[in-house]
């Protein structure tokens, strides 16, 4: 029975009324959506609700608990602000393929069963890739293809998980799941393709950079923490996770260093950051999932936010890469300090957000005496710092002066941006309003002398690097030049794999087609026209090239003229010979091969 | 609108540059006297996390440079 609106209806259902607005009533219209569906989520009470029987199975739509509510508030936030942010572009296709996507988004976090978060699932790949199409240039058509084939191949991989889980248990409930069996596998998988795991992960370097402007602030928000939410919730304490994340914490700190393009070094901090999150949901206490939880909020406003300051620098220059940029600060001086509060934000300054939620995830790492982990980790903070807190503000408004002149960008995209800078600096002054939501009671504190000191250091001292490598020319410079990842294997693998099919396949191919249906055919039929003569000059032949050697040279010459004497005349005069004694003969031999045959399979038989 | 130009004169950076030495070295000194709550013994060092963070980019910057650039460097129309 259904009782309540599920969270995730109003979105969608919203998303397809879209083109019945115009103008202003238009702008209202998107704005209040997502109030409308945050006001519903409020008073929807704690618990299921929803349910849907299906084929002996209950399919529940809407489970609210601590975990599911503090996604489903984050994903209401970013929906309004993105949608501001956007509002005076109003391009529809992205309006609607955002609400899609958020609302489906929404779908996943309340679903509490495997078919309809499955569903949603699903529903949001194609959302997500509409957002990537919208830019309508070659690139982001491309990238969508490929962003759109990855996550079917994650999608299919959950499925078959899916079905064997159900297989294995008899039941569809969306729990906790654990790597127990088969199919546990294949789901942690599936989960893991859209949590951008290593390798796997360059979908997400390759497509959000060539999104549109807002598209890219949508797609950072909801794709991969809809993932961390899922694995919190299916798969916490799985030890994998500690070793996956740490691996995407570091690793990606190395390609934002040498990126040129500004939203493709946010992207892979995007993914440094989700490592944290996945460390959080590895380590599986308390303080370690509450730690991702609050991580996962605060993340998604600051990472929007700095996608939102450098989009309004492509909003306002069309140019996007750090060797083109520079100097901004002296026209887009609001959009700058937003910047620098995303990136402080990010890099876990105090009084910013980051700071109150990343450090509950490295507390739980070493309350667990994790000490590579622990390095690590230290490591990635240290490196997020230096790429996307210093690097992204740097090479934009600062460095060297572009010559680039030109303004802020329209009212709405400030207000949105300023909104989400307030929300940073909210939570990283006032963290208790976070912690209050959090799914498990906090008993953290993160102002404290030791640990403010500590992480100002770490800071304060990594700033002090790269102000040394620059000013003492070690520094890489930006250059106009791409980096290639894992994307390589399938972009230039799949290259590959039609060169294959194209060359040395294809001639193995048509060989195999001449040989069997035009040579050996042909050939037949000649031998048939006169089978006699065929076997003489055969014969004639073998014998020339067996006894050549011992044969007067005359005698050679005479061989070789009659064949081809003979090969010219072919078929010539066919003798055929029909003796009744042949017959006869051939019968005998069948009659002599059945009887043969009788008496062995007879003794078989006994 | 008008222009900014502060960091245009060389005496804003240098003061910037101050600051920032400035920062490092009032917390270094303020290491040595605030108190510590550590999970591993190492934390305790005074300067431990300042040692930690710088060595860490120097080394990410030049591993970054020398190592990975050279392995994945294309050009722009590589994929065209």
């Amino acid at each position: 029975m259904i009782n309540v609106i599920p969270p995730a209806l109003i979105f969608i259902i919203g998303a397809f009324l879209v083109p019945l607005f115009k103008g202003k009533a238009k702008s209202i219209y998107l704005l209040l959506l997502p109030v409308l569906s945050f006001i519903n989520l409020i008073y929807i009470p704690v618990g299921t609700h929803g349910t849907i029987n299906f084929l002996d199975h209950q399919i529940i739509f809407c489970n609210i608990d601590r975990l599911s509510l503090l996604f489903g508030y984050i994903f209401h936030i970013i929906a309004f602000l993105a949608i501001l942010y956007g509002i005076n572009m109003g391009n529809d296709n992205v309006s609607m393929a955002g609400l899609f996507y958020a609302g489906c988004a929404i779908g996943v976090v309340f679903s509490r069963d495997l078919i309809s978060l499955f569903c949603f699932w699903e529903m949001m790949t194609i959302g997500s890739v509409l957002l990537i199409w919208a830019r309508k240039t070659k690139k982001s058509i491309e990238a969508g293809f490929r962003f759109i084939l990855v996550h079917f191949f994650g999608g299919v991989i959950l499925l078959v998980g899916i079905i064997l889980y159900i297989y294995e248990n008899g039941s569809i409930e969306f729990g906790y799941i654990g790597l127990d069996g088969l199919g546990s596998y294949f789901i942690f998988f599936g989960f893991g393709v859209n949590c951008a795991w290593p390798i796997i992960h360059s979908w997400l370097t390759d497509s959000y950079p060539e999104a549109t402007i807002v598209g890219t602030v949508f797609l950072s928000a909801y794709t991969t923490k809809t993932a961390v939410y899922v694995l919190a919730r299916a798969f916490p304490g799985a030890e994998p996770l500690i070793w996956i994340g740490a691996i995407m914490a570091a690793f990606p700190i190395f390609f934002a260093v040498i990126e040129n393009d500004l939203r493709r070094v946010l992207a892979y901090s995007l993914i440094n950051q989700v490592g944290f999150m996945v460390v959080g949901i590895g380590i599986g206490t308390e303080l370690s999932i509450n730690g991702t939880a609050a991580h996962a909020f605060a993340h998604i406003l600051y990472k929007a936010l700095l996608f939102m300051s450098v989009g309004s620098i492509i909003y306002r220059t069309g140019k996007v890469n750090a060797t083109d940029l520079g100097g901004l600060y002296k026209t887009m001086p609001l959009t700058c300090i937003f910047c620098i509060i995303g990136a402080a934000s990010i890099s876990a300054f105090p009084l910013f957000s980051g700071f109150v939620s990343k450090s509950m995830v490295m507390s739980a790492a070493a309350d667990k005496h994790l000490i590579i982990i622990w390095f690590v980790l230290l490591f990635a903070s240290a490196g997020v710092f230096h790429h996307a807190g210093i690097k992204v503000p740097f090479f934009a408004f600062f460095s060297h002066d572009s010559g680039i002149r030109t303004k802020e960008p329209p009212l709405n995209m400030l207000i949105a941006m300023g909104i989400t800078a307030a929300l940073c600096i909210y939570i990283g002054c006032f963290p208790d309003m976070l912690y209050s939501i959090l799914p498990f009671p906090v008993d953290y504190e993160p102002y404290t002398m030791s640990h403010v000191i500590s992480q100002l250091q770490l800071l304060f001292f990594s700033a002090l690097a790269f102000t040394f490598l620059l000013l003492a020319g070690i520094y890489p410079a930006e250059i106009r030049a791409i980096n290639i990842d894992t994307d390589w294997l399938y972009r230039k693998g799949a290259a590959g794999f039609l060169w294959l099919l194209e060359n040395p396949l294809a001639w193995f191919g048509n060989q195999v087609k001449a040989t069997f249906f035009v040579t050996i055919p042909q050939s037949c039929i000649w031998f048939s026209r006169n089978p006699l003569m065929a076997l003489k000059m055969a014969g004639n032949s073998i014998a020339l090239a067996v006894f050549e050697e011992s044969f007067t040279k005359e005698k050679v010459e005479r061989i070789r003229r009659r064949i081809v004497e003979e090969l010219t005349d072919y078929p010539g005069d066919v003798i055929r010979y029909s003796h009744v004694g042949t017959t006869v003969i051939w019968v005998m031999g069948f009659l002599l091969a059945y009887l043969i045959i009788y008496i062995v399979s007879g003794r078989i038989a006994v | 609108m008008k222009e900014i130009n502060i960091f245009d004169k060389p005496r804003n950076v240098k003061i910037l540059l101050t600051l920032l030495f400035g920062g490092c070295l009032a917390l270094l000194i303020v290491n040595f006297f605030a108190p510590k709550h550590s999970h591993f013994p190492w934390e305790e060092w005074s300067g431990f996390y300042a040692a930690y963070g710088f060595v860490a980019c120097v080394t990410l910057v030049l591993a970054a440079k020398h190592i990975l650039r050279r392995i994945v460097k294309r050009s722009e129309d590589y994929y065209d």
